[in-house]
């Protein structure tokens, strides 16, 4: 992917590190493969970003979340979303409260077994993701972050370049089916 | 008198020993001994006084750190990266750094409400002398300022009283300020201390600022009925001259409005204006109409409309006078904050100004004397509306399709647009002839024009929005009750009981700007729900504008569907953003007047008071500025939660509760000393909501408080519980948290919580007399 790999929002001018580039799906699948303790935090804009007739960001979400079995939060009013499509999250908070648990050091996630080693975010409105992703990088350097945001941000430890919304929708299909395949393939 | 600042002035005396000119002694406080209240423990406050009170505060409610930026290029040692555990070059770190840039904020917040009250109060003393009284609300009004008693333990009866009040904050200021300089304060906490300090004393500025300028120029009184006036581009007569004021400070605007009304030129001139001062002029002048909030300054200069634009001070688009040249409308700055390059033409005789004006030999002055500005206004309106023929820079629908045509689909519009507009889609189908995804937008724009700064081929795209949406901005024609001032002690009698045991759900103060992220149809739409479920809904600056922008089917606005009285299900707009102190006052006073509670200088146990008891809660839902920081940070300090929109999440630091760590939410039963857990009430103490929907559960729950009755818990959950069950589609997980005995489960969902309860194995529990403070356990249990 030879996309551009810089802030979306223009004004937004990353530290001194800046996230990875998320160039190949097998990344990501990798990734949540390998963590211990991952968990899919997912924002009220996935309900509003349509990907195709019929089908929006969710859909997709929904479709990689039960593939990886990984806990999902979703923030904001989206739970009702989720439920109305017959998936029920492992938890909703709003992602201010989500965010403070996870720099936390003595939260123990919401099963109570131990910190996160992974957290991805989606659908959260860019300038909150922002924040939330600047105050994990320095306040809770334990813990890997990915955006799987269609826009790039740079205060993960890996993020998508800014893509287009068809490129997006294909790049999380990949990433189901990586893990499908493992999943498979471990069976 | 409760304040006494004796001040001598001698401008010159001739004795046979010396010639004395400009001489001024001033003696500073002297407590009153005639008050029969006793001074609290705290007047006038250091910096450290409350200092244990805010720790417990930060204890319960720890900030959470959300950096903007990462680095600091505060000093020469810079620029130093403080991410990832560095410290910078002075030694700092990154969480003191970001509680240091918040102070920052507040202090800049802080001072421009205390230099705008400094001024109305100087220049209000020089029109009307020290000894005229404070009155706020004649016999309804016996405690004028309930901030300032609490926190200076001093009661201002006159004007004069307030100018000693002044320099405190003053000095407060310069000392929390000083703390910001490199290699001074090095704790995030103490700087967070600090934060609340500065939203204190800013509280008591605002409470200055509107105390004077409502015993002075006669503003509604602490008035329900105060008059329902115009709002709205709609509402704008473009028939006659138009002037338009902008900003914060009303002073100005009263010399215009004086001078139209004793030149018989009473309807023959339209005084209209944004953003505070307009609010204040409808305060002052009912005939006066506001525009809207602060994002419509582009648009409504850019419609050609005003004929003269008058600048004072704060909030002011920094590139309105570049814009009114474009129009060519005239410009009037009026402020020293604000002096825009233009020329000090103070001492000028009128006629030349005027004629300098009218004929473009330059753009715009600068007048410090605001009835001259006044008599320049008004002469300049009246002979330039002529002229100008409302020229306007606003394109004709042939000029959008046009100049669609030359969109390069760069995405640079959207890129720097803050809420991410698909402005180049509505750019495509527009070249194609169809508007509507262009007006489509006119709702969610905030008119920053950031989008054609960065056009490449420099389409006016903020222009373009509007003139697609301008069937929407003409049809802008609403009613807003002009600010009311403060509460009057009689309504906070009626309803400080069933506030204090919870059966009134709550307060909801929608306050703060216009940075909406997705317009600002949504304060009305939230005040609206709040009010139909009999909370007590109060509103102030920009967002009582946006609170006003919406019509039911009868046609009505909020304010004309809803009571102006202070009680269950009103819609009360106080005024301006000086006016927010008239919201604080009124948690405060149902502390005094309904508990009988101390107030003079007892900052600290009001506060708890308010804290435990008072189901208040702040919505600054397009808060933006440093002021509505100072401003949050003042609720905060007295126990009051603040939730901003998204937008608000770059304030860079949340103060968070935690439900799940049960330690955090025990207080003491004053009647026995012992601890008594009483769940996370309130959860959080500022918090910023993604979605709207999940601000209005959140303003449900938070308006929960340890002290409520099991009836007033009851009431509280049935909202917290019906509004979870709509927006998020199933019940809170949470409930068990609040329910202390089982008289707390609303009646109606008895079998279905009774069931959550059990899975949840909860533990009945008992509604102390809650109190944070040790001091306060009247019998300790082992006595």
């Amino acid at each position: 992917m030879s996309l551009i790999a810089e802030p979306w929002q223009r004004a937004e001018v990353a530290g001194t590190k800046k996230a990875l580039i998320i160039n190949k799906p097998e990344i990501v699948a990798a990734m949540i493969k390998r963590a211990k303790r991952p968990i899919l935090v997912v924002g009220h804009q996935v309900v509003e970003t349509e990907l195709s007739e019929g089908e929006k960001a969710i859909d997709r979400i929904i479709e990689l979340a039960k593939t990886a079995e990984i806990p999902v939060v979703a923030t904001a009013h989206i739970i009702k979303e989720f439920l109305n499509r017959g998936f029920n999250p492992s938890s909703h908070m709003s992602i201010m409260e989500i965010g403070s648990r996870l720099q936390a050091p003595d939260w123990t996630g919401l099963d109570g077994m131990g910190a996160y080693d992974l957290a991805i975010f989606v659908g959260i409105p860019y300038y909150m993701e922002w924040v939330i992703l600047t105050g994990l990088k320095n306040f809770a350097q334990n813990l890997k972050t990915v955006s799987l945001d269609r826009f790039y941000q740079p205060h993960a430890n890996w993020s998508f370049p800014n893509l287009p919304l068809q490129k997006w929708d294909e790049q999380l299909k990949l990433i189901t089916n990586l893990l499908k395949e493992r999943e498979e393939g471990t069976a | 008198m409760s304040f006494k600042n004796v001040r001598v002035k001698i401008d010159e005396l001739k004795t046979r020993a010396a010639l004395i000119k400009n001489l001024q002694l001033s003696i500073g406080n002297v407590m009153e001994e005639t008050w029969e209240e006793h001074v609290g423990p705290t007047p006038f406050p250091s910096v450290t006084s409350l200092r244990e009170w805010d720790m417990k505060l930060l204890k319960r409610y720890k900030p959470y750190y959300l950096p903007f930026c990462e680095l600091c290029c505060l000093c020469t040692f810079g620029k130093c990266d403080l991410s990832e555990g560095k410290r910078g070059a002075c030694g700092i770190d990154m969480a003191a750094q970001q509680s240091r840039i918040v102070l920052l904020a507040c202090c800049i917040g802080a001072a421009t409400h205390i230099a705008h009250a400094r001024h109305l109060v100087e220049h209000l003393i020089e029109k009307f002398g020290r000894s005229h009284p404070i009155d706020v609300g004649g016999v309804h009004v016996k405690l004028e300022a309930p901030i300032t008693r609490l926190v200076c333990g001093v009661r201002p009866k006159t004007l004069g009283d307030l100018e000693g009040i002044l320099d405190y904050l003053e000095t407060q200021v310069t000392h929390l300020l000083s703390a910001t300089h490199t290699g001074q304060e090095g704790n995030n906490l103490d700087f967070e201390s600090k934060v609340f300090h500065a939203g204190m004393i800013d509280h008591v500025g605002l409470e200055i600022a509107d105390i004077a300028q409502v015993a002075a120029y006669g503003f509604p009184k602490a008035d329900p009925e105060a008059p329902l006036v115009d709002l709205g581009f709609g509402a704008i007569d473009i028939n006659k001259p138009v002037i338009m004021c902008v900003g914060h400070n009303v002073v100005p605007t009263v010399g215009i409005v004086d001078y139209i009304k004793s030149n018989g030129l009473d309807g023959q001139v339209e005084v209209c204006g944004l953003c505070c001062t307009a609010h204040d002029t409808t305060r002052y002048y009912p005939k006066a109409k506001i525009v809207g909030p602060i994002s419509w300054q582009i648009r409504f200069i850019r419609s050609g409309v005003p004929d003269v634009v008058i600048l004072d001070e704060q909030c002011i688009r920094t590139d309105a006078l570049n814009e009114a040249q474009r129009i060519k409308a005239p410009v009037i700055v009026t402020s020293d904050k604000n002096c825009m390059g233009l020329p000090n033409r103070t001492g000028d005789p009128p006629d030349t100004i005027v004629d300098d004006l009218i004929t473009g030999k330059v753009p715009g002055v600068l007048i410090l004397d605001p009835e001259l500005v006044g008599e320049v206004a008004v002469r300049t309106a009246v002979k330039v509306a002529p002229l100008r023929k409302k020229f306007k820079t606003l394109p004709e629908t042939s000029d959008v399709i046009s100049g669609a045509k030359l969109c390069r689909k760069c995405n640079n519009c959207k890129r720097v647009c803050p809420q991410d507009l698909d402005i180049p889609e509505a750019m495509e189908t527009a070249a194609n002839g169809d508007l509507s995804l262009l007006a489509d937008l006119y709702e969610f724009c905030i008119g920053c024009t950031r989008c054609e700064h960065v056009c490449p081929v420099e389409l006016p795209i903020h222009s373009f929005i509007v003139k697609a949406g301008e069937k929407q901005l003409k049809a802008e024609i609403f009613k807003i009750r002009s600010g009311r001032g403060a509460i009057q002690d009689t309504e906070i009698r009626n309803v400080g009981s069933p506030i204090v045991l919870g059966e009134i759900p709550g307060i909801l103060a929608a306050v703060g700007c216009a940075n909406y992220a997705k317009g600002g149809r949504e304060v009305a739409e939230i005040c609206m729900e709040f009010a139909n479920r009999r909370y007590i809904v109060v509103t102030s600056g920009c967002a009582a504008m946006s609170a006003a922008m919406y019509k039911n089917g009868e046609g009505k606005t909020p304010y004309e569907m809803f009571t102006g009285n202070f009680e269950a299900g009103c819609i009360v707009n106080v005024g301006s953003c000086v006016t927010n102190s008239h919201i604080a006052g009124a948690a405060i006073k149902i502390a005094s007047i309904f508990a009988k509670r101390n107030l003079r200088a007892n900052y600290e146990e009001i506060a708890d008071y308010i804290l435990n008891r008072v189901g208040a809660v702040g919505l600054a839902w397009g808060a933006m500025s440093q002021k509505a920081a100072s401003i949050a940070s003042g609720f905060w300090r007295l126990g009051i939660p603040v939730i901003v929109g998204p937008h608000g999440a770059k304030y860079r630091r949340m103060l968070m509760g935690r439900k799940d760590r049960e330690e955090d939410w025990y207080v003491y039963d004053a009647r026995t000393g012992e601890r008594v857990y009483v769940g996370p009430t309130p959860e959080h103490l500022f918090y910023a909501a993604e979605t709207k929907e999940e601000a209005m559960v959140m303003i449900a729950k938070l308006c929960m408080r340890p002290n409520d009755t099991t009836k007033g818990r009851a009431i509280k959950l049935t909202h917290y519980i019906d509004l979870h069950k709509r927006m998020y589609g199933k019940i809170p997980d949470d409930i068990h948290m609040f329910v202390r005995t089982k008289a707390d489960i609303p009646i109606t969902m008895k079998d279905e919580i009774l069931k959550i309860l059990e899975e949840r194995g909860w533990k009945e529990t008992r509604i102390p007399d809650p109190t944070l403070l040790p001091r306060l356990i009247r019998r300790r249990k082992e006595e």
